[in-house]
């Protein structure tokens, strides 16, 4: 039998003819469809589109958000919106650019600058949306305008609010700025979202909190005349302002900080033991944001990036430092969990230590020793000797891993962007680079030396545990936020990262001794400022190395970028801790002749009654 | 024989096509806010489709039939090439350089589906048996994926239409089709996470045009204005208040119909709509005359195709279909997709003309 499917012509060609008519039906109908779309369109709705189009001379337009505004703890302006007349261009509604430009040239004062962000704005900008061409005209200026506005179709003068730091530099790292929006930004927000706002947090809490700051734009109806002048709004729908800020930041507290580092560089950091707040957040130098908002001109921002101080890095969570002997009281609560270890053990001080089969000495800061020393005399007079012999005993791992604990080589969550890690060094760490661990690192680990690297920050939140006993809290820029509409409050509750377990509660006293001691004992090595204190001091000086020095390290003979970085922690008072500091005084010689006073002074600030620190800063403010 | 026979054109074809050429020019000058240059690139253009479809038409079937494989798979390597080395405008890569000119590789996988799908299903049995059906889907589908990862989703969509059509004419079997369907809208919710944002904002705007009328929606809000606007009678030729105060974009392009209705209104829209029904059902006759499964399925085929660019453009001009960036064949201002369209025509005319008319 033949298995050959036999082709039935006649029955393809019947199947094809009715298919054919099904589609000829189905292209009527869709063809009906799309007529009767059309007649909806055209006929029903004719009317209400025929006025729409009548009144496409009405223009939607973005209304920018009031951004929302930025106060230190105490209610003082950080950061608030002042109102500047803008020059503003509808590039739609101008016949001939630059010819418009050349006539504006005569009117008021324009830059190549200013002509350049225009046209770079031009390149991108959405359909009707004014774009600046100037801020900052003066009265004159705007008077100018407005007599000649007849014959500039398509200019607007505006009054727009401008971003505006009445404290100009102070806190400029904390605070940070805005600035225009640039093309990577554009690609990564949220365009709709920033109709009409031509500015962004570059910065600091702007950056950070730019979601809450922004607000959401609100859109008018404007109609216009043939030139597309606008004529009258015809409906607005208001923006809704950025929520206002409130920061735990002290403004009186960090000019004092800010004043006592002047002319030098470096960070100060202080924290509230209870909440983990951040009330001083100093880096420096600092630098006048105010100029970047409009765009800073190439020249004064060259000279920003070339000074040598480096105003622009934020020492406080980016400067990366060898923690010197502030680690000691760390090391010593490491040593404290260690078993077997007993704190009444003493290690003889010759003023130099030896690994055994080495020949390589490792100088005490004294050069003929401290004679015998136990853990609490160590920390007091910061003996070398003591925490050479006490690392190698602990190990570089169990440092590590003690260290860690206490958030050093990480990032310590504070609400800013950009936060460096600081360094912990391990075997591992060596192990992943290719390198192995030498012994004499372990050695150096032991006054802070070597590779392991802090930041201010982290430091600070770390002598915050200490202070607080073993709570580990996340550091906090923001106290609360506002609604500006109800002025209803949201405080910001504080944040536990962790617990520091020791193996008995005493452990604490024994450290908050001995770091009292450091400030007001007789052979502290902090106890210039603590003999006149009225409150007691918990601290711990350090100075760290910038160079290998051996012998012949003379400090007046150094230059200044190679002297010894300074280093203080503390927390006042000792029985009752209000507040934890850290100060890192970049190539300021020693710990307790250049950190340890600025601490002092913060403490005295913060825990004496108060003098209208305040209240005359905001007078300096004005006066400027 | 008349000089349109001997040059193998079929006369009313060339007629309706010639007065939808006509109505382009005529939208074309007022869509440019009367600027001249447009409509005369465009009559250029003509003169060169016209050209490409005049040569295409002397081309026996049986010619193509043997070619149509091999057209299919060099469009497939085209399109292969063109996610590597393409040339990419609007985040998308379509086009391939070849320094005189550039063109898109999608653009022949509109004619070569049709005509490797009716080579092959014209060698089976038809009605098309489940495993045909899968071989044919296959081919409709390596395409398509390759188009819609350039990303150009309406191409896909549209090539796979094509193929879809030719099945669907061959006698694909009712339950296939309704299973496909099912699956297909089956697979938009799982398709959906991998479209790219400015895709998904397109559906969504048609759904919500004001949600943003300053940014997605303003193409949509505008086009709309401009048709509902032109009423009945319209405001008359060059008269569009929305083009030529230039709230309307793309005018001459993908919304060039906008202008068209705004300026003509409802009646010269059903004046429009009858003269490429004509070419329509024109092309339908031509397939329902030709004398073979192969010719038969291609002429069907193409014709339906050409139906549905009109149809998914004026959908999306009107408000009912997203926007994809599909341009009203023939009328909207552009080169390449105006050669494939013409060389489509091309065979129609051929299979029309190259019958074999048995005398009594």
């Amino acid at each position: 039998m033949l298995d050959i499917p036999l082709r039935d012509y006649f029955r393809e060609t019947r199947v094809f003819t009715s298919r054919l008519a099904i589609a000829i039906v189905v292209v009527l109908l869709m063809t009906l469809a799309l007529v009767a779309r059309l007649v909806y369109l055209q006929i029903i709705n004719h009317r209400h589109f025929a006025t729409l189009s009548q009144e496409n001379r009405i223009h939607p337009r973005p209304i920018p958000p009031v951004r929302g505004r930025i106060f230190d703890r105490n209610g003082l302006v950080l950061a608030e919106n002042l109102p500047v007349f803008t020059l503003e261009i509808i590039p739609e509604q101008v016949a001939d650019m630059s010819v418009l430009l050349e006539r504006l040239a005569g009117i008021v004062q324009l830059r190549p600058r200013d002509i350049e962000n225009f046209k770079k704005q031009l390149r991108r900008r959405p359909h009707f949306e004014s774009l600046t061409l100037r801020t900052h005209l003066n009265d004159e200026e705007a008077a100018r305008i407005a007599v000649n506005r007849p014959h500039l179709d398509g200019v607007e003068l505006q009054a727009r609010l401008q971003r505006h730091y009445p404290l100009g530099g102070l806190g400029v790292h904390a605070i940070g700025y805005v600035g225009r929006i640039n093309e990577s930004e554009l690609r990564r927000i949220d365009q709709s979202a920033y109709r009409g706002t031509q500015h962004i947090g570059k910065l600091g809490v702007e950056q950070r909190y730019e979601d809450l700051l922004l607000g959401g734009v609100g859109i008018e109806k404007v109609e216009t005349n043939a030139h597309g002048r606008a004529l009258r709004t015809m409906a607005r729908i208001a923006p809704d302002a950025g929520q206002n800020l409130y920061l735990n930041l002290d403004a009186g507290l960090q000019a004092i900080a800010e004043k006592a580092l002047s002319g030098r560089r470096g960070a100060v950091i202080a924290l509230e033991p209870a909440t983990g707040n951040v009330l001083v957040f100093a880096s420096m130098p600092t630098y006048d944001p105010n100029p970047f908002v409009n765009g800073i001109d190439p020249d004064s921002y060259r000279l920003l990036l070339e000074d040598p101080d480096k105003p622009l890095i934020n020492r406080a969570i980016n400067g990366q430092y060898a923690p010197g002997s502030t680690i000691k009281p760390f090391l010593a609560l490491a040593a404290m969990q260690a078993v077997g270890f007993d704190p009444s053990q003493t290690v003889m001080c010759p003023g130099w230590f030896r690994l055994p089969g080495s020949r390589r000495r490792f100088r005490d800061w004294k050069k003929f020793g401290h004679k015998k020393v136990d853990l609490h005399e160590a920390i007091v007079q910061s003996c070398d000797v003591f925490f050479y012999t006490l690392a190698v005993n602990l190990g570089i791992d169990y440092m590590h891993d003690f260290l860690s604990s206490l958030g050093f080589g990480a990032r310590t969550g504070i609400d800013m962007i950009g936060e460096s890690k600081g360094l912990v060094p391990s075997r591992e760490w060596k192990r992943a680079r290719g390198e192995v661990w030498y012994r004499g690192e372990t050695v150096v680990t032991g006054i802070g030396q070597g590779p392991v690297l802090i930041t201010p920050l982290q430091l600070a939140v770390a002598v915050n545990t200490l202070a607080n006993r073993g709570t580990r809290l996340k550091p906090r820029m923001l106290r609360s936020i506002e609604d500006p509409q109800t002025k209803v409050l949201q405080q910001i509750v504080l944040e536990r990262i962790g617990e520091i377990k020791v193996t008995d509660t005493r452990h604490w006293d024994m450290l908050t001794a001995s770091m009292i001691d450091v400030v007001h004992g007789k052979k502290g090595t902090a106890r210039r400022i603590g003999w006149n204190a009225s409150y007691k001091i918990a601290g711990k000086t350090g100075t760290a190395q910038v160079i290998n020095q051996d012998e012949t390290y003379d400090e007046k003979n150094t230059p200044e970028h190679l002297r010894d970085h300074a280093l203080f922690i503390g927390f006042a008072p000792a029985e009752d801790p209000q507040i934890a500091v850290a100060v890192v005084v970049e190539n300021g010689g020693h710990g307790s002749s250049a950190a340890a006073p600025i601490a002092r002074e913060l403490m005295d600030a913060y825990l004496l009654p108060r003098e209208k620190i305040t209240a005359s800063l905001a007078q300096d403010a004005t006066n400027d | 024989m008349t000089v349109l026979q001997r040059l193998h054109l079929d006369k009313p074809f060339f007629y309706g096509v010639l007065v939808l050429a006509a109505l382009s020019l005529l939208i074309l000058y007022s869509a440019s806010a009367g600027e001249a240059r447009v409509a005369v690139g465009q009559g250029l253009r003509f003169v060169a489709g016209f050209a490409v479809m005049l040569l295409v038409a002397q081309i026996p079937p049986h010619q193509l039939a043997r070619w149509s494989l091999h057209v299919y798979l060099i469009g497939l390597v085209l399109l292969m090439l063109v996610l590597v080395v393409g040339a990419s405008g609007k985040g998308a890569q379509r086009w391939i350089d070849l320094g005189l000119f550039s063109f898109q590789p999608s653009e022949i996988m509109k004619l070569a589906i049709p005509m490797a799908l009716a080579g092959y299903l014209s060698r089976r049995t038809l009605p098309p048996q489940l495993p045909v059906v899968a071989v044919a889907g296959a081919l409709i589908l390596i395409p398509t994926l390759l188009i819609a990862r350039q990303p150009d989703l309406g191409t896909a969509v549209l090539v796979m239409m094509a193929g879809l059509c030719t099945l669907f004419l061959a006698g694909m079997r009712w339950r296939v089709i309704i299973t496909m369907l099912a699956a297909i809208a089956a697979l938009i919710p799982m398709v959906w996470p991998y479209l790219h944002d400015y895709q998904k904002q397109r559906i969504l705007t048609l759904f919500s045009p004001e949600a943003d009328p300053l940014g997605a929606g303003y193409h949509i809000i505008q086009s709309m204005i401009a048709v509902g606007s032109g009423g009945l009678y319209g405001k008359g030729w060059l008269n569009s208040s929305q083009t030529h105060l230039e709230y309307l974009p793309e005018s001459s392009t993908d919304f060039v119909f906008a202008v068209f209705a705004e300026e003509f209104g409802l009646i010269g829209i059903l004046l429009m709509f009858a003269a490429y029904l004509f070419v329509v059902m024109r092309g339908f006759a031509i397939a329902f005359h030709a004398q073979d499964s192969y010719t038969r399925l291609l002429a069907g085929g193409l014709t339906l195709t050409f139906f549905l660019y009109f149809f998914v453009n004026i959908g999306m001009v009107t408000g009912i279909l997203p926007v994809v960036g599909v341009p009203l064949p023939i009328i909207s201002y552009g080169g390449s997709s105006l050669v494939t369209l013409m060389a489509a025509f091309g065979i129609l005319m051929s299979i029309q003309t190259h019958r074999k008319i048995l005398q009594a």
